[in-house]
């Protein structure tokens, strides 16, 4: 009987450990993929939506360098861009240190997906657990969900399209927590249109943000000067 | 009647107090920028909040020429009914102090036209005085700080206005503004016809400016349903209206839009009835009024 039960644990392990080696296994390929891309420029779209926030629809630079230097920038006008962007890089998403296990299989927009966590083996880091939804089939991350310490839990959408081979989306949409924003009416003075209780309502609707980006080009691995993060 | 203006403009020029405006404008305007070339930061830090933990602040780009603009008429267009009311108080008060009054109304002109050519000055100096502003605040401020995307802070929500669609808003507020100042030039017009020296008019139009200013800014319920929508001052903050933006159903504010409209037209509308109230009673009770001074 003692055996037996030895036999059945040692099973259960090996699968575990077999499910975690192919979680690896595929993180290491999509890995490989993205490290075709040492630097890139994309030009875009962004659209934000806070709901405290009136945002118009601005023309974007987004520049990405290896090892993890992302950069968004409006330069024709202003964007106020939340602090975890760096997430919408996958690249930096996957560099580090961290365990791959398996999270089972999901579905994203009706694609099948396979889903690996990955939990930072340093202790002390900013994000304390991503989780990839991975397109296995075009080795592609459809969907990431990460736990950060300070910023609560940030959440990343992708898109693909022409740039796929490169595992570059044609669309993100990056939902992040926010803070609620408000100021003295004796500050501001603000003049009452009768719309002031429908924003109100609004504002306690979400605290989430939300981020959109439609690439329109990207330019690859045609260097990028260090002076553009600057 | 324009023989009358020139010589009413004439009279509003010649007095050293008229320039007092000038100059006082001139100064805020001035202070204003100064503290903001040096230290603007700390003011954007102050009015975003705890935003700078969420979101990446552009400081530099967000202290440009239109927001220096805002950030002034935000806190000078809340005391230039003061300086309006030191000239449209002196109007007929004035001429009474000094013994000019009756003589005047001997003249072969009707007392109509009189008052008429009067308010017109009144509202030529409250034009002039507010393109004196727009050149300080806007034109300096664009020379100074150059142009960038225009951040407004409202109370509950932040809103970002796109370079190219902030000019003709700045337009249409300055047109606003002229009519809500007139709105006080009347009201200091009308009590002008009471006395018989300056004083009186321009402090107690001063004192009525400064409490509905107080009752329009109080977030008391029993006000904002009774009292706040007939205050004059409420509808005074209207040029505002022009820079709050429509949003479509993703929350993206709209370019060339402004989010109530209906609400800015019927706050303009309000100001005019009073300017023609306030003017028609002052012309009215002067045309009945015995003149002994």
């Amino acid at each position: 009987m003692k055996q037996i039960l030895i036999l059945a644990l040692l099973t259960l392990l090996s699968g575990l450990n077999s499910h975690a080696q192919d979680a690896s296994l595929l993180v290491q390929k999509v890995k490989a993929k993205l490290e075709k891309v040492n630097d890139y420029e994309a030009t875009g779209e962004m659209k934000t939506n806070v709901s405290f926030m009136k945002v118009p629809a601005a023309q974007v630079k987004v520049y990405f360098k290896k090892p993890g230097k992302i950069k968004i920038k409006n330069e024709k006008g202003i964007s106020l861009v939340p602090k975890g962007t760096v997430s919408i890089s996958l690249s930096n998403l996957l560099s580090g240190q961290y365990q791959a296990l398996d999270g089972g299989t999901d579905n994203v927009n009706g694609v099948a997906v396979k889903v690996v966590k990955l939990l930072p083996l340093d202790e002390n880091g900013e994000v304390v657990l991503s989780k990839l939804y991975i397109d296995e089939k075009n080795l592609l991350i459809l969907k990431a969900k990460t736990t950060t310490r300070e910023s609560g839990t940030n959440e990343l959408e992708m898109s693909y399209g022409k740039f796929a081979a490169y595992a570059l989306p044609d669309k993100i949409v990056f939902t992040f927590n926010t803070q609620d924003y408000k100021l003295p009416k004796g500050v501001t003075f603000d003049y009452d249109d009768g719309s002031r209780k429908k924003t109100e309502a609004t504002a306690k609707e979400s605290q989430r943000g939300k981020i959109e980006i439609t690439y329109s080009t990207y330019l690859i691995n045609k260097g990028i000067s260090d002076d553009i993060f600057k | 009647m324009w023989q009358l203006l020139q010589i009413e403009l004439f009279k509003i020029f010649r007095k050293p107090r008229t320039y007092i405006s000038f100059g006082a404008i001139a100064a805020m305007v001035l202070i204003v920028q100064v503290a903001l070339k040096f230290d603007g930061q700390s003011y954007i830090e102050f009015l975003l909040g705890s935003l700078k933990d969420t979101l990446d602040i552009p400081y530099n780009t967000i202290l440009n020429g239109y927001f220096v603009c805002f950030v002034i008429l935000n806190l000078l267009l809340i005391h230039i009914p003061l300086l309006i009311a030191l000239v449209a108080g002196d109007e007929i008060a004035g001429e009474a102090n000094m013994g000019t009054l009756r003589l005047l109304v001997s003249k072969p002109v009707s007392r109509i036209q009189l008052m008429l050519s009067k308010f017109a000055a009144t509202v030529i100096y409250t034009a002039l005085l507010l393109a004196w502003m727009a050149f300080l605040s806007l034109v300096l401020s664009i020379i100074l700080f150059g142009t960038n995307d225009l951040i407004v802070a409202r109370s509950n929500a932040l809103e970002v206005i796109s370079r190219n669609d902030i000019m003709w808003r700045y337009l249409a507020a300055f047109a606003y503004a002229t009519v809500a100042l007139t709105t006080v030039a009347s009201l200091a017009f009308l009590l002008s016809v009471f006395a018989d020296n300056s004083i009186g008019p321009i402090v107690s139009t001063i004192s009525i400016v400064i409490v509905f200013t107080i009752l329009s800014e109080l977030q008391i319920p029993l006000y904002d349903r009774t009292v706040k929508p007939y205050l004059f001052t409420s509808h005074m903050l209207g040029w505002k209206g022009f820079f709050y933006l429509k949003t479509d159903a993703e929350g993206i504010s709209i370019p060339g839009t402004i989010e109530n409209l209906p609400a800015v037209l019927k706050s303009m509308a309000i100001l005019l009835t009073y300017i023609c109230l306030f003017t028609g009673s002052a012309m009215f009770i002067f045309k009945r009024k015995d003149i002994l001074s």
